[in-house]
């Protein structure tokens, strides 16, 4: 039978504000345990929540860039569970009415096909403290810093259809989220962890098949195989004629696998109620107003722009647009040297390969966008070929000096003296009598020969645009 | 409505309380009571009645997104009943 | 001068007559003599109360006094305050001593005011006898052998028993105007919001409110005075003007609208308690205002309302009470679940209990629209129902409760004619209103309280009504064995 992967999101982020939720205590990644959590995040007798503002203008923010309905009213519910990185007993969060309704995100595959994925919602949640259960032999410490500082939860719609498009889907919303300044989108800091809802059903089917949460999958690598694992088990337990149970299922990256969360098999019973310690969001146009004129150029549009103004294809102008950084370092380069499509041909290619392997933001690059412009710069004006800009690519790494520097101190400027090409390439016509027949005979491929000959001899540095010029002439004349 | 033993427990699980059989009998026949008198408000007519949760309507003030709060752990981990390395302590918790 | 109030000392204080030490000291001694007695008392702050009335004094010989400079006051044992056990009246918070002042605690603390101690409350608040307290149960100073009322029933005996002159108080259902009302006080539930919340632990907070229990409802002006006002802490506090309450308590009260609920007079009133609270409205008449019939159609399903919304907020209001963070923690505990478990379990209360399970399934899957949905509606139909009466008149009048104290014991074994005590003040809370109880006669040598009820933020009205009828009469003047 031919199976049909549905996989809808649900994705927290991390709102990148100064202060918690709902108190005044700082929201700072890696301090000491417990040294960011005071009365309100330890839920001491008589404490109270204030809304962070931020938090919702961020909420709007989000739900501005993803075309969504702005809820004019929304309410905080209480959803109550005992557990110790939950010290109220309850989460404060938006059950039935979330600040950010229905939008759409659209996602583009490696193809370059898009897809309009459908956002249910995004509402504003707590976060919980950290279990930690390896510093003690027979306890768990708690370590509350991270208790109460803001999320997002962004819904999808189950719309998804197999593991590369949640990837797209994530991928997408990381750029939105860095985009729009609303969290710095650092998954290794879990700033974006992600649960998948997954289920299969026959090609065909309309009604969907019973759904596993896959929980704790918190970087795209594993997004995509955590999904493609559960996915072949459910195919596996169908096709052997058994059931999927509903349950909640945690990814083990090591082991490759799901296995179900048995600690949550009792049904939960949240008993969720309107937070009588706070009262509805209101949110008015002039609220609105003034958040759509701090929104950034968003990717799609960008990307729109980079193709008109730069004439950039479409993926290119997507890869580069995708990331807020890479974008603006592209610009910077391409305003630098005039080529736009040089300037993306050198970010696309060899500073992101350099990056990619050594792990580096491109906020952090060795090489800075005005020292890659200037590099490229010495190809549009034919002071060195394509082929030498690498090896001074390579020499700036090293850190030798700009490009500038480096073609001057290893001699490296392009022969374009039409007198010394010609001595060479008569040099090479004349050692090479036999290649020098075979090409008169109609042998037409052994011209790159001699092309790469005269390369050779003049190590690089000759104008291969004049080689070619001068090698056609002399070979045809005679 | 009526609850019966099992009701008991699973309250009693859900509130995290522990209940000997003789306090979830003495549970289930107070809350009976307690639930007979609240039913009376079944009587009354709320069709189309919106909820109301708060008694003054108003809408949540937002804060600035200042940090105004600083370090106390030695203070508030002093609260705690059991607490060490800066750490609240609970038995071992299994995943 | 120990059976004086707010006023009488404030003014002993600014002529000189006697010293914040004096009169604070004079209140200790009383305190040691009856506390054993009455049990009015959780904590007495005895070492910090003469430290505080020294500076007190110092501040008024540089004459920088102000009307509370120097006064002696207790708080309800609810109010967070640094360094001095709150223990909410619970074994859970035996051990507990917050970091920070409650907001209530801080103003009066800046306005010079001198606490004695911690007053005696039903456990969490949750209690109309305080009876369901850790500490024992509280003595009524007119007859020991009843009840004071509750939840604030600490508060009310240390005041009616002159164990200090004015306390703090919480009303969540009637828990400041029934102790007032059994203890023959002045005691004021001011409008939600009117005073901040933070700091005060929480029982079902769209319901709590604090305010004062005093001899008179010039004491509560005073008082309320500093208490009231915007908090930016609680997020339901409310951002408006506070009038000064002194100003206006000698408001004549000439054609003044006042309602009376056919509800409030009907079965279940002790015809005793009717006949003293028409008398009191009578003597309103004299005063210049009108009487009328009103109706609160929806009244009898308060306290049906009220059993589901506070138990469902106390729910969860109490899930932070798990010997993690602070607070009682069990023996030994095997695992997680044992924690929690024997940790509320032991550390709270029989009632706690059981109004944390009542609310737990209220809100359970199920039985949510049933139970919870159907309350908030009823509460709106209850709040209607006084916006449309009070379209009609300025303040509604009723008797507080439809007995005098009863005796200590005879209600604990059965919760739902506990929870009817409060028929008639559970609905201002619902509908967030504010609301005074002020003494009104004496029923076989037992107080009793007539309830005046105002529009939203309305205070300075009921306490000029309260305060004019306790120039025309001395009901509030009774006390104890006098």
């Amino acid at each position: 039978m031919e199976w049909e992967t549905v996989i809808g999101l649900e994705v927290h982020v991390q709102l990148a504000t100064a202060s918690k939720l709902f108190s005044g205590t700082s929201t700072r990644f890696g301090a000491e345990p417990n040294t960011q959590a005071n009365v309100f995040d330890l839920a001491l007798p008589g404490t109270l929540p204030v809304l962070n503002g931020k938090a919702v203008e961020m909420a709007v923010k989000f739900g501005l860039a993803v075309g969504a309905q702005i809820n004019r009213k929304s309410v905080f519910d209480r959803k109550n569970y005992f557990y110790p990185d939950l010290p109220k007993g309850y989460q404060t969060s938006q059950l039935d009415h979330p600040t950010v309704g229905k939008g759409t995100l659209t996602i583009t595959m490696e193809d370059g096909s898009t897809r309009t994925i459908g956002i249910t919602r995004a509402h504003m949640e707590e976060d919980a403290g950290k279990s930690l259960h390896e510093e003690f032999p027979t306890d768990t410490g708690i370590d509350l810093n991270r208790a109460g500082t803001p999320l997002l939860e962004i819904v999808s719609e189950p719309e998804l259809r197999n593991a590369k498009e949640a990837v797209a889907y994530l991928k997408k919303l990381h750029s939105l989220i860095v985009y729009l300044g609303i969290s710095d989108g650092d998954m290794s800091q879990g700033s974006m962890r992600c649960d998948a809802n997954v289920s299969v059903r026959p090609k065909g089917e309309s009604k969907f098949g019973t759904r596993a949460e896959i929980k704790n999958i918190n970087s795209f690598r594993f997004v995509e195989k955590a999904i493609n694992i559960e996915v072949a088990r459910q195919i596996d337990i169908l096709e052997d004629g058994g059931k999927i149970v509903q349950e909640t299922r945690l990814y083990d990256a090591v082991k490759n696998e799901t296995r179900s969360m048995r600690s949550k098999e009792v049904a939960n019973d949240y008993r969720y109620f309107p937070e009588p310690d706070l009262l509805p969001v209101v949110i008015d146009e002039a609220f609105i107003a003034r958040i759509k004129a701090t929104l950034p150029e968003l990717p799609d549009i960008k990307s729109q722009r980079f193709q008109s103004q730069y004439g950039l294809s479409p993926y290119d102008a997507n890869v580069l647009a995708a990331d807020l950084h890479v974008a603006a370092y592209f610009e910077e380069v391409a305003a630098g040297c005039g080529d736009a499509k040089l300037s993306a041909n050198w970010v696309m290619g060899d500073l992101q390969a350099y990056l990619n392997k050594a792990e580096i933001d491109i906020s952090k690059s060795p090489i800075a966008s005005t020292a890659l412009a200037n590099l490229v710069s010495r190809i549009v004006d034919n002071t060195i070929s394509s082929k030498i800009a690498k090896a001074v690519f390579e020499a700036m790494l090293n850190g030798e000096g700009s490009a500038d520097e480096i073609i001057a101190a290893k001699g490296l400027k392009q022969v374009t003296d039409t007198g010394a090409i010609e001595k060479v390439v008569d040099a090479v016509i004349a050692a090479n009598p036999k290649q020098v027949e075979q090409y008169r005979a109609g042998g037409e491929k052994v011209f790159a020969f001699f092309v790469g000959q005269v390369m050779k001899e003049s190590r690089g540095k000759a104008n291969p645009v004049q080689v070619n010029e001068i090698l056609l002439d002399k070979l045809t004349a005679k | 409505m009526a609850i019966e033993l099992k009701d008991v427990e699973n309250i009693a699980h859900l509130a995290r309380l522990q209940l000997s059989p003789a306090e979830q009998q003495e549970a289930q026949n107070s809350i009976n009571n307690i639930l007979h008198m609240i039913d009376q408000m079944q009587a009354i007519d709320t069709a189309g009645v919106e909820p109301l949760a708060h008694a003054y309507e108003a809408s949540q003030r937002l804060r600035e997104d200042v940090v105004t709060e600083h370090d106390q752990r030695d203070v508030l981990l002093a609260l705690a009943p059991n607490a060490d390395r800066g750490l609240f302590l609970v038995p071992k918790v299994l995943e | 001068m120990l059976k004086q109030g707010i006023a009488a000392i404030s003014s002993s204080l600014s002529k000189g007559e006697i010293s914040s030490v004096e009169i604070t000291q004079a209140y200790l001694d009383q305190i040691s003599r009856h506390n054993n007695d009455l049990n009015a008392y959780i904590t007495v702050t005895a070492e910090q109360a003469l430290a505080q009335a020294a500076t007190a004094d110092k501040i008024r010989s540089a004459g920088n006094a102000g009307v509370f400079t120097g006064v002696p006051i207790a708080h309800k044992d609810i109010f967070c305050t640094t360094g001095v056990k709150t223990s909410c009246g619970s074994r859970m918070l035996d051990n507990f001593i917050a970091p920070y002042n409650a907001t209530v605690v801080e103003k009066l603390l800046a306005s010079g005011a001198v606490m004695l101690g911690k007053t005696n409350m039903d456990e969490f608040a949750m209690g109309s006898s305080n009876e369901t307290s850790y500490y024992g149960p509280v003595k009524n100073p007119w007859n020991r052998s009843l009840v004071p009322g509750g939840s604030s029933g600490g508060s009310a005996a240390a005041v009616a028993g002159h164990l200090c002159p004015a306390a703090t108080a919480t009303d969540t259902g009637g828990s400041i105007r029934q102790p007032a009302s059994f203890c023959g006080l002045t005691g004021i539930k001011p409008t939600y919001g009117r005073v901040s919340r933070w700091g005060m632990i929480a029982f079902a907070s769209s319901l709590d409110q604090a305010g004062t229990l005093t001899h008179s409802a010039e004491d509560s002006a005073i008082m309320l005075n500093i208490m009231a006002g915007f908090d930016p802490k609680d997020s339901t506090s409310v951002d408006l003007p506070v009038p000064d309450y002194c100003a206006t308590l000698n408001k004549p009260l000439a054609g003044l609208r006042i309602g009376i609920p056919r509800q409030h007079f009907a079965e279940g009133l002790k015809p005793e308690v009717e006949t003293q609270i028409r008398a009191a409205l009578h003597e309103f008449e004299k005063l210049g205002a009108t009487i009328k019939e009103i109706s609160l159609e929806n009244n009898h399903y308060s306290v049906a309302a009220y059993y589901v919304i506070a138990p469902a907020e106390a729910s969860a209001n109490l899930a932070r009470y798990d010997g993690v963070r602070f607070g009682y923690r069990c023996a030994k505990p095997v695992d997680l679940e044992d924690l929690y478990k024997r940790s509320r379990a032991e550390g709270f209360g029989a009632e706690v209990k059981r109004r944390i399970m009542v609310g737990t399934y209220a809100l359970s899957a199920g039985y949510y629209d049933a139970y919870y949905i159907k309350a908030q509606k009823v509460r709106r139909l209850i709040k209607n129902d006084f916006e449309r009466a009070l379209n009609e008149v300025d303040v509604i009048m009723g008797p507080t409760s439809p007995h005098t104290a009863f005796p200590l014991g005879s209600k604990t074994k059965d919760p739902v004619a506990m929870y009817l005590e409060d028929i008639y003040t559970i609905a201002v809370n619902l509908a967030g209103l504010p609301g005074i109880s002020i003494p009104a006669g004496l029923v076989n040598g037992l107080p009793i309280g007539l309830q005046i009820v105002g529009r939203d933020f309305d205070e300075a009205k009921l306490l000029n009504i309260a305060h004019m009828f306790q120039q025309a009469t001395d009901w509030h003047k009774q006390t104890p064995g006098a």
